[in-house]
């Protein structure tokens, strides 16, 4: 009785969270109060994060919360209050031309959702949950190399932000 | 996945005894926290309210709770009253992953004493330990305060550089266990603590959960002497009992955390195992009091030199001199 | 290595603190524990009389003007005799600082201090003492101390009479 009732649960959880996830990154990009953005960001990230926990990828889900909310918002918080932005409220909407890009790309992001889900008759159903085993093989076995190309990335960015920040002595 | 009621029951009931001993004990530890800083100043602390003074904690809730509710003018309404909540909160929930005795047999259905064993469990601790900062920073920026502003930003500063090196001081226990799965590492300490292998890690874990829970010597985002109350110099009555709760909360999870990942959880000689852990969270709690009643509050330049400089680094050897030994060993 | 001289600082430091935990506290339990304070403590005033028991207080007005808070007030009036007193003497204790000035100033060793430090009212209005609750029947820490036989005039005891006083000169009795 129990396991009948709890897909249903499970869809329902996921619509309430979808729901949250969406009208939440909304707010977030009218929002005109930067700290305010960031919090209704904050809260979409988490109910991203129990998505994709229900979808379970608890792994991705930590680290979306671990890397967006937990370091890449709280960097956007801190900057937002080391620089005092002054009253960000007056800041006028954006005109039409400037919503002309971001609407095209949100209309091709949202054909290619519509088409997608067109070719599928039900969503597809979660696979089995992805063990942080599963994850670690795929991740440094079969994409190893794309794994150490990132990581040389991230590298240059750290040598650039030192480079930047020495300390100029004459 | 079985949904039987009876399981739930227990996943209630473990969800409630766990809130229950949390509070209560949080409650407790700031009433023990001012009686062994009084014992080592020569003073006798709190022994007024009830016998030895026991029912202290009643007292100060019911203080907090009759007082004025205050929110400053130009202070941003909503953040205000959630930035408490925000601290408190990832606090409590980190403790959903802590074993904290040995599955038990009730009813026929084997009980683990932990509220969920998740599979990622450590990388929820470090999730909602990251989550934490919001209070800090939200609180103190939204209470329109020169003093709770730079609280905030320092907090967040410090959050954010020992939470890494808290991180990967952690990576070892993971190395070593095989496993994020709490449990796991748990059993895995069943002949030899973590703590004889990873001695090093065990003291940067140490010290980033000290400057964690923003206690003495890394207090600096709350620091008396020169910014009034730091981040919550705003907040009265409860709103300031959520913040100043919620780090005695962080205090005994992140003593529990110790002791699940070095001191070997639950594992323990002749007593049953809720007892040892206790007693191990318990020394936590006692090693941050003394150290408070001990040392002075670092400089901010101190503290970020110490973090970057000192305790990061030494935690990425540590992580290399491991993946060596384990490869070598095989 | 300076490490581990640090470091030996800091262990250092935390078994002094330890053994402080095992001593014995300081803390004296007020209201049910309670220390004599000295004699010469310096808490709730009062005016004393002279051995002979009269009131010390000349009205000199000395104490009000040192007293750096302003707290004491007077009235001076005169006796038939020529001995002045006070007609009222005021201290507002809610004011007062007890520095003791006001009995450093006085000629009279009227004003003096009493180690009662336990004034607390419920009302601040009935920390301001009338003279009817400073005047003691006693000496105080003088015992001896009689202004009037010193002062050299006719108030106690004929002119001329007093202690280290000699009998007044008739300046008319100079004229030659
Ligand atoms: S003790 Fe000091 S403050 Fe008090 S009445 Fe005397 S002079 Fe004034
Ligand atoms: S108490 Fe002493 S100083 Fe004050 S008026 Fe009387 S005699 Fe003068």
């Amino acid at each position: 009785m129990y396991g009948d009732c709890y897909p249903d649960m499970e869809t329902y959880l996921f619509y309430i969270l979808a729901a949250v996830a969406v009208i939440g990154t909304i707010l977030a990009i009218t929002e005109k109060h930067p700290v305010h953005a960031i919090v209704y960001l904050v809260s979409s990230f988490f109910s991203l994060a129990t998505i994709f926990f229900l979808l379970a990828a608890p792994l991705i889900a930590m680290f979306e919360v671990i890397i967006y909310a937990g370091a890449v918002m709280v960097l956007f918080m801190f900057v937002i209050m080391m620089l005092d932005l002054g009253r960000t409220d007056e800041a006028g909407r954006p005109v039409l031309k400037q919503w002309l890009l971001p609407i095209l790309l949100g209309g091709i992001i949202l054909a290619s959702i519509g088409v997608i889900a067109a070719g599928y008759a039900s969503a597809p159903s979660a696979p089995g949950a992805i063990t942080v085993r599963d994850f670690a093989l795929t991740l440094f076995r079969k994409y190893g190399v794309a794994v150490e190309i990132i990581s040389m990335q991230l590298l240059f960015a750290v040598v650039g932000a030192l480079y930047l920040g020495r300390r100029r002595t004459p | 996945m079985i949904y039987d009621p009876i399981d739930i029951a227990l996943l209630l009931g473990k969800i409630a005894l766990v809130f229950f001993v949390i509070l209560t004990l949080a409650a407790y530890l700031v009433f023990a926290e001012r009686k062994v800083l009084a014992w080592i100043q020569d003073r006798k602390g709190p022994n007024r309210v009830g016998p030895f003074g026991l029912l202290q904690p009643l007292a100060d809730l019911i203080k907090l709770l009759t007082k004025e509710d205050f929110r400053p003018i130009g202070a941003d309404k909503w953040l205000f009253y959630l930035a408490p909540a925000m601290a408190a909160i990832p606090a409590i929930m980190i403790f959903a992953i802590v074993p904290f005795g040995a599955p038990l047999t009730l009813f026929g259905h084997t009980v683990q004493l932990q509220v969920s064993d998740l599979n990622v469990g450590l990388l929820l601790f470090m999730a909602l330990s990251s989550v934490a900062v919001y209070g800090v920073a939200l609180g103190g920026w939204a209470s329109n305060s020169k003093y709770a502003l730079l609280g905030s930003i320092r907090g967040l500063a410090q959050l954010i550089s020992y939470e890494l090196s808290m991180g990967l001081s952690l990576v070892p226990v993971v190395m070593l266990a095989r496993s994020f799965r709490l449990s796991d590492i748990v059993n895995a300490q069943a002949g030899c603590w973590f703590i004889v292998y990873q001695p090093l890690a065990f003291m940067i874990f140490l010290i980033s959960i000290a400057a964690e829970c923003k206690r003495i010597p890394f207090d600096l985002p709350e620091a008396e002497g020169e910014l009034v109350a730091g981040f919550h110099t705003e907040y009265s009555g409860m709103r300031f009992g959520l913040f100043f709760v919620g780090e005695y909360i962080n205090i005994i999870v992140l003593g529990g955390l110790a002791t699940t990942f070095f001191l070997g959880g639950w594992h323990g000689p002749f007593l049953p195992p809720a007892v040892w852990f206790s007693a191990k969270v318990l020394a936590f709690a006692f090693l941050f009091i003394w150290v408070r009643g001990t040392l002075p509050r670092l400089r901010y330049d101190q503290l970020m030199h110490f973090g970057w400089k000192i305790l990061t680094p030494l935690a990425l050897v540590n992580i290399l001199v491991t993946g060596w030994w384990l490869v070598l060993r095989g | 290595m300076k490490i581990l001289s640090d470091i030996a600082a800091l262990v250092t430091g935390m078994w002094i603190t330890w053994k402080h935990i095992f001593r014995r506290p300081v803390t004296i339990q007020y209201p049910e524990e309670k220390r004599t304070p000295y004699p010469r403590y310096r808490a709730r005033i009062v005016l004393t009389r002279d051995p002979d028991g009269g009131e010390r207080c000349v009205a000199c007005q000395l104490c009000s003007g040192a007293c750096p808070v302003d707290c004491i007030t007077m009235q001076s009036a005169e006796d038939k005799d020529g001995r002045r007193y006070a007609e009222w003497f005021r201290i507002n204790f809610s004011r007062c600082i007890f520095c003791g000035f006001c009995a450093e100033a006085c000629p009279t060793l009227a004003i003096q201090m009493t180690p009662d430090f336990e004034i607390c009212k419920r009302d601040i209005m009935d920390l301001v003492y009338e003279k009817e609750d400073l005047l003691i029947d006693g000496c105080g820490k003088s015992p001896d101390y009689n202004y009037y036989r010193h002062a050299g005039i006719g108030v106690t005891q004929p002119r001329g009479s007093g202690a280290e006083e000699k009998p007044p000169v008739d300046v008319r009795g100079l004229l030659p």
